[in-house]
Parts: structure tokens; sequence; C-alpha cells
């Protein structure tokens, strides 16, 4: 007779990893980024372009890198949040190298090449992505470092107003040799990590000790104190550094958190109530903010005069020079925007030169991002995952919102970069980390529980033995 | 926490369908309004995107486009010989828009026009490449350069059209520019057409349709027909009442004839032979400023010609007795551009009838299929039958003995009225030198024509309508005649 110790009556099922479904999509992704660079080439010279090869090897190599690590070190991951961002990854670098082919483009003093530099950036960012999967076995380990993370994102923040204003807005900093970097972009991640450990222990004390007060439950008054702290910061950021977009991404986040961590619709409402005030308060004493409402009220009428609305006015005539199915990649007028038309506008390339069905698809890729997200968080089994993944993807959301209703002329434009498609190292970095860390906690949070281990009492309790 | 999780998860919904709704809006919607709009670069880029149509004189084209390498506007507009041909196509410029023909048949020349439609879906069923269609014009290549050679150095105009359908046959004004020096976008474009710009002759200036002169002497052939049409004189070699000398109603003003002429109750063939300003400016008077008035506007006085190039309107105006008087014989506030002198000549050419000036003979498709073709149309009848060939008597006794002997072409009966227009405060500037004419053949009248020169290099003396204009007016009829041989 055989003897056989496994007495477990429930063997593990093993999940499905869904990791084969991840590497097709990839593969699909990567067709897709290729055909359309190939499409660029053959509508603008009439052939294959000659670094078609180069960039296809490159933009397989990265995915290909970044699902093995994921097969590797995150095995349960969510199977769409890889493609989706080598997707829009792949596109961007598409359509990046399309805006460097263009005359007009050139012609500009401030024009550089960005597709190598995108091509690099993107490959440092699948590196990040490497890196934060094998480093970080667990993103509840970033629960530790709540409060070295507000440090580290505050210091990030204040840094670029030593530096001088880029167009308007001090948002870079210079390092010699290098180039520039956006520290806001890191700071986004790392506050939102901040928010989370914090949030997580302080939601019972936000949530339960406060009044009721017309039907609102109202903060107590040394519980509203980091809301204010935050509240006053986005609106220091916005005077100080003239970044519209970023404060509002930060409180907007800060919102969402305190919101999904109390559960208190008054945060929500105190919320809006604030912003509101912060953002009437400042457009009536900032000027580069007026600039942007009264482009954004009528960019057509200050066309000639004000830049702001030129630069809006052209952007919408980019999306309705598109119409339902653009010109065609490499066809298109979209350069005519002339500065930034690689970066804040590279949407208009997309809506002229793809159509309202290009635009809509990578809206909607876009918004399969912040679901992946979002489903993320509501799977997660910690709250602080929760915290987390709700707060990057929250972030996620806000950023594409302002960003395409900023250039379709939905609110005042600001100055923030899509996600993945606008050229732009920090951003392209960045959002690697942001998708590693939503994979890592997705991975946990679809990792099978482990099998209970067998327990060697069992064995004294069974009476029929095999 | 997932119930504050699916209410961001619906919040984050709403804020991608807003993107989306947003996206239909202005790519859907509102894509016409923004493809089109006045700021969007775009039009004039896909404007120039594509080989423009020709304007085609004698079944050869005048104009040209070729492709250009620097800036966004693929293809330039060209002239084969720009300052002979601007009066009649305009300019055509990336920079500068267009104007005239040019501009009236840009949908036509850029292939965009809605009567092109139906060629335009076929062709992108074929894969044929875009390009404009031609305008067929019904100028006279010889004429034109007769005309231009007869003008030379000096500044004026000719005009000349065929009475039986009113087909311009040369249109010329000098001195003339070339419209391809200004029809890039480069900054030397936009230097070439200020130096044009300040150029006190005024090259841009189309003398020919969009300035008035004083008609001067030939005016009378306008107050004849007035005077006849009204019963006034009924035979033309019948003595006038016309006394000598002979004074401006209500003033004390003599008015004077040019020299010791037999106008003293000269017939009307003996008045406008000699060019009499008495027998005319009284019969101006005894007709009065209404008569005249009525006379006129069946000519197409006070009223803007299309031809389809707008030409200003000729000016005879109410006025008091004496002006009206002065303006009979083509001076005072009487002022006409070269195409209405034409127009009158042409009218009574064609025996009473004024036909509408055209120049756009044919409208055609890249294909070469004629989309429009231009049927001759009647404008009004400005004096009937009996009395044009009268006013044709009086015209043509003025080349045989008269003031135009000038513009006698051997063998071909030509009828014609000399005028020296006086101008300026007191008449103390150069006098602006006239003649309209028609010649006629065993087939009708196949040209009328009307000369003005403005020339200030010439000896005051020596300007007459009958010396300098009548023989440009005889060069361009001979030149239409031989043509059709």
């Amino acid at each position: 007779m055989s003897v056989v110790t496994n007495t477990t009556t429930i063997g593990a099922i093993d999940a499905p990893s869904r990791r084969n479904t991840e590497l097709a999509l990839v593969v699909f992704a990567v067709a897709i980024s290729v055909f359309a660079y190939a499409n660029v080439g053959l509508a603008l010279n009439g052939e294959l372009p000659s670094g078609m090869l180069g960039y296809g090897a490159g933009l397989a190599l990265l995915g290909g890198v970044a699902h093995l690590v994921v097969r590797r070190f995150a095995k349960y991951a969510d199977p769409l949040l890889l493609p989706l961002a080598t997707l829009l990854n792949g596109l961007g670098l598409a359509l990046i190298w399309r805006l460097d082919q263009s005359e007009r483009f050139q012609a500009l003093d401030t024009f550089v090449p960005a597709a190598s530099k995108q091509l690099l950036f993107s490959a440092i960012g699948v590196a990040t992505l490497v890196a934060v999967l094998a480093i970080l076995k667990d993103h509840r380990i970033l629960q530790r470092y709540t409060y070295i993370s507000m440090v580290v994102a505050l210091f990030l923040l204040i840094l670029p107003m030593f530096f001088p204003a880029v167009n308007g807005a001090k948002i870079w900093i210079k390092i010699p040799g290098f180039g520039t970097l956006q520290p806001g972009e890191f700071a986004k991640i790392i506050i939102t990590v901040f928010f989370s450990g914090y949030l997580m222990v302080k939601r019972d004390a936000l949530a339960l000790a406060s009044r009721r007060f017309m039907g609102l439950y109202l903060p107590r008054g040394r519980d509203l104190g980091p809301i204010l702290a935050i509240w006053a910061m986005s609106i220091l950021i916005l005077v100080f550094e003239t970044d519209l977009g970023t404060s509002l991404l930060f409180f907007g986040m800060f919102v969402v958190m305190l919101y999904v961590a109390t559960e208190r619709t008054s945060w929500i409402v105190f919320g809006l109530l604030m912003s509101a005030v912060g953002a009437v308060s400042v457009a009536t004493f900032e000027p580069h903010v007026q600039e942007r409402i009264t482009a954004w009220l009528d960019p057509f009428a200050g066309w000639g005069k004000l830049n702001a609305s030129e630069q809006m006015a052209k952007s919408l005539m980019a999306f309705g020079s598109g119409g339902t199915l653009g010109t065609g990649l490499g066809q298109g007028n979209s350069d005519l925007i002339g500065f930034a038309a690689n970066s804040d506008f590279i949407l208009a390339t997309v809506g002229e030169e793809l159509g309202l069905a290009g635009m809509m698809a990578v809206l909607l890729v876009y918004g399969l991002i912040v679901e992946r997200g979002v489903r993320t968080a509501l799977a997660a089994r910690d709250p602080f995952g929760k915290l987390l993944a709700i707060g990057l993807s929250g972030s996620f959301a806000i950023q594409v919102f302002v960003v395409a209703g900023g250039v379709m002329g939905l609110i005042p434009l600001t100055g923030m970069t899509m996600p993945f498609l606008a050229a732009g190292g920090s951003s392209v970095l960045a959002n690697w980390a942001l998708i590693a860390i939503l994979i890592r906690i997705s991975d946990t949070a679809r990792r099978p529980a482990p099998a209970p281990s067998p327990s060697t009492d069992a064995e004294m309790t069974q009476v029929v033995r095999p | 926490m997932n119930k504050p999780l699916r209410r961001i998860a619906i919040f984050c919904g709403i804020l991608v369908l807003s993107l989306l709704i947003r996206d239909n809006w202005l790519q859907y919607v509102r894509a016409d309004e923004l493809n089109s709009h006045k700021y969007n670069r775009r039009v004039e880029i896909e404007r120039y995107a594509h080989e423009r149509g020709d304007i085609i004189v004698d079944g050869k084209a005048i104009t040209g486009s070729v492709e250009t390498e620097d800036g966004d506007f693929r293809y330039k507009r060209v002239w084969k010989d720009g300052p002979l041909w601007a009066p009649v196509t305009g300019y055509s410029s990336q920079a500068f828009d267009s104007s005239q023909l040019e501009n009236l048949e840009d949908g036509i020349l850029t292939g965009n026009d809605d009567q092109l439609f139906f060629d335009r879906t076929l062709s992108m069923f074929t894969g044929e490449k875009k390009r404009g269609g031609n305008i067929v014009t019904t100028l006279n290549g010889d004429a034109q350069k007769a005309a231009f050679k007869g003008l030379g150095r000096k500044k004026g105009a000719v005009v000349a059209l065929d009475p039986k359908s009113g087909a311009i046959l040369a249109l010329a004004s000098t001195p003339s520019y070339d419209p391809s020096v200004f029809a890039g976008n480069s900054l030397k474009d936009s230097d070439n057409r200020q130096e044009l710009l300040k150029d006190e002759d005024k090259p841009m200036l189309n003398r020919a349709l969009r300035e008035t002169y004083p008609p001067g002497s030939t005016f009378k052939v306008v107050t004849a027909a007035a005077a006849l049409e009204n019963g006034l004189y009924d035979d033309i070699d019948a003595k006038t009442e016309s006394p000598l000398p002979w004074t401006l109603p209500q003033s004390t003003t003599e008015l004077r004839n040019e020299g010791d002429i037999p106008c003293e109750n000269a017939t009307l063939r003996e008045a406008l032979r000699v060019s009499c300003n008495t027998v005319f400016g009284k019969m101006s008077d005894d007709l009065g400023n209404k008569k005249m008035i009525e006379q006129t506007e069946k000519f197409g006085f006070n009223k803007e010609v299309f031809t389809p190039v707008r030409a200003d309107a000729s000016v005879y105006p109410e006025d008091n007795r004496p002006q009206n008087a002065m303006a009979g014989i083509g001076q005072a506030s009487n002022r006409t551009t070269p195409l209405q002198m034409a127009m009158v000549a042409s009218a009574i050419a064609n025996d009473g009838k004024l036909m509408q000036p055209y120049m756009v003979a044919e409208r055609q498709a890249p294909n070469l299929d004629p989309v429009y073709t231009h049927e001759p149309e009647e404008l009004s009848r400005a004096l009937s039958g009996e009395n044009a060939q009268k006013v044709q008597q009086l015209m043509e006794t003025v080349v045989k003995d008269g003031t135009g002997t000038n513009a006698r072409i051997p063998g071909v009966t030509v009828g014609g009225k000399t005028g020296t227009a006086q101008h300026g405060l007191n008449n103390s500037e150069k006098p602006y030198a006239w003649f309209i004419s028609y010649a006629k053949t065993d087939s009708g009248s196949p040209v009328a024509v009307a000369v003005v020169v403005e020339d200030g290099n010439a000896n005051r003396d020596d300007i007459s309508g009958g010396g300098l204009a009548a023989p440009i007016a005889r060069d361009v009829m001979k030149a239409v005649i031989d043509s059709k041989k």
C-alpha cells in the first residue's frame, strides 16, 4: 500500500494566468504600431521607411521583454495593461516620427527630431517596468515609505520653481548634459503612495469623527488639516509654476482617494467647493490662466492677437479637418499647429489623420487602461492596494481628460502631456512606472490564495485511511 | 470600500464619455465648418495642391501652373505673357488672393466648383489626378496684341467688342503688369507687389473697366442718337437750329468750337464730321436732362457692367441746364469707362441692339468637356434700327472725310468718332484722346472699338482723338478682320 501524504480535501485549482492572452495582444499592439509606421512612410515618401525594421524590432523587443518579465515576476497580472500601454507607446512613436518628417515642423526654431529620443525613453521606461516588477515583490512594501514619499514628492514639486520658466510654465528642470525633466510626472506617482498610506491610517478618524450638518457629514477641524494643506499646495503650484493641469490633477486625485477611503460624499462636495474657490480666485489675478480661459471661450476671436487662442483654434481646425475617417497618416496638416504639435497637441494629429474613428479608438484605449486600473482596485484585497490602484488610475483618467478635453476645447487648455502618446521623456518614464505598479497590484489581487499547508495533525483525525 | 470605487469607476466612465461626445461634436457635427474656416490654412493648401486650370485664348492657354519647391503651396500660377493678358485674367497669387477672371472663375480653375461635381466623383473612381477646369475666353490674340502695340508706352485703354454677340475681343490697359511676379508666396513676391502698388502710373488699375474718363466728343454720337430717337431731328442732312455763337443756358459763358468750323445751323452729318460743340450742346439742352439720361441708360450708363468681371458704372447724372448741355458734348459731370464707349459703338454698329458684353465663352471640365457655354443675350434696345443706320452714316462720314480719317481701312467700311476730352481744373491738365469706331463687312459688323489715351508725355497740341487714338483703333479692327479671313 502506498503511503500518500497529501491529505488535503481540496486541491488548489490553478487560476488562469492569462499570460498567453497578454502575449497575443502585445504582438497585435506591436503589429498595429509597425503598420502605422509603414503607413506614414508610404504616405510621405511613397516607400516603406528605412528605419522600419529597427523601429519594429525595437518595439517588439520592448513588448517582448516586458511580457517575459511580467510572466516571470507577476504571473497573475491583468493581461490588458501591458498590451494597451505598448499600443499607445508604439502609436505615439509612429506619430512623433511622422511629425519629425514635416517640413513645416522642421522649419521651426525649436525643432529637434524627437522620435529616436522617444524610443530611447520608451526603452528606459520598459526598464523601469522591469525594475519595479523585479524589485517590488509586493506593493505593500511601499506603505513603509509613506512620509518619505511625501517629502520626496514635495521636493520634486518645488524644484522647478528654481529653474527658469519654459513657455510660460515652470514645470521643467534642466540637468546639464542630460536634458530637461518634468519632476511633476514622477511626483504624481510618489504622492499617490503618500496619500494611500496616510489615508489608510487616518480613514476611520476622517470617516467617523464628524458632525452632521444639513445632511452632510462635516469633518472636524483637526482632520481638515491635511486636505487644506494639499489644497494650498496645489494652489501654490498653480500660482508659482503656472501649471494649471498639475494642480487640478493633484487636487482631483486627492478628493477621489479621500472619498474612497472614507466613503463620505461630504468630502466630494467639500472638494468641489474648494477647487471652485481656488480656480476662481487664481483665474482672477493670474494672466497666464486668464489667457487660457479667453482662448477656451472663443478660440477664433483672438486669432492673430493672442497666441493661446490661435493655438487653440488651430487645434480645433485640425480636428475638424480630419472629419469622420481622417486624412490618413502622413497626409494631414496638423503640423500647422507648430509649437508643441508632437507633445501637448499630439491628439490633434490623431484627430486629423485618423479621424473621428481613430480618435474614438484611442480614447477608448485610454478608457480601457483606466477601467483595468479600477478593476484592479476593486479586486485588491488590502486597503492600501485599493487606494493606490484607484489613485493611480484616477489620476491617469483625470490627466487624459484634462489633456484631451483641453486640446478639443472642452475645458481650458493646460500644459500637460498625453500619457504614452506625446513626446516627452519624463512622461513616458513615469507612465511606464505607473503601469508597472498597477500590474504589481493586479498580480497580487488576482493571485490565487496559497494552498493551505498540509497539517500534520489532520492525519490523526482521519478515520478512513487510504 | 468597493461602493465608492464603483462610483469612481462611473465617474471615470463619464469623463471618457464626455470626451467621446466632444470628439463627435468636433469631428462630425462641426467638421465642415472647421474644415472650411477662413483661418484654416488647409483651404489654401488644398487650393494650390493641384494644377490650376488654364485660361484659353484662340485655343491656346495663356496661363500655366508650375510646381514650386518652397512653402506648402505646391502649384503656382504663371502667365505666358503676363502684361499682355493681365487686364483680362487678373492675378492669382498664393499670398495675395486673386482678381478678375482668376477670382470669379476660381471654382472651375481649381476644380472645386459644384458644376464639376460629377467630374470629380468620376475621377475619384478612375484615380485620375485632380486638376482644374479651363476657361475659354472670347478674346482675340491678334487684336489684343495690336491694342498693346498701339498703346505702347502711353497710358490708356482699348476695348474691342463683337457687336453681334457682345463678345470681348480685346481688353487692354497700359501700363500693364506681370501677375507672375507676385504669384508666389515669398518675400520677393511681396516686394514686387508693393512696388507695383506704389507705382504712380498705377499699373494694376484696369483702365478699360475700372477707370472713368470724360468721353469728350465721342459722346456726341449718343447725343445724336437721342435727338433722332426723340424726334428732335429726323433727317441727318437737314439743317439744325444751331445759332453761332451759342451761349450756355442760364449763363453768360459762350460755348466754343475747336477752331473756326462751319457749325452755324450745320446738318447733323456736318456737325459730327467737324465735331461742333455748339450744335450738340444745344441739342442736349433742347432734349433736356431727363431724355438724355434715358438715352444714355439705354446704352448701359449709370449701371455696373459684369463681363463677368465687374466694370465701373459710367455716369450721366441729373444736373442743371448748363451742366447738362456740357455733358451732351462729353464734358462736365459725364464720365464713362472705355468699355461703355465700346458698347455705344457696338450698339450702333449692331443696328441698335446692345448685346451683353462677355469674355467667358465656355467653361470646361478638366477632361475638356464643356460644362457651360455662353449664349449671346441682348442687354437693351439702344435705338431703332433705322436711327442706328442714320448714326452709322454720320460716323462713316467722320472717317471718310472728317476728323477720323486716320482710322480708314482699305476695302472696309469704317465708322468712328474722335474725341479730345478736357479735364482738370479749368482744363489745365493734358486732355484725353478718344476714338470709338466700328468696322463693317458684307456680313455685318465684326468689331467695335473704343480707345482712350491719356498721354502725359505728348505735346498738348498733338493730343487729339484722330491723331493718337484713331490709328490704334484701326490696327485693332484690322487685326480682327484679318484673323477672320
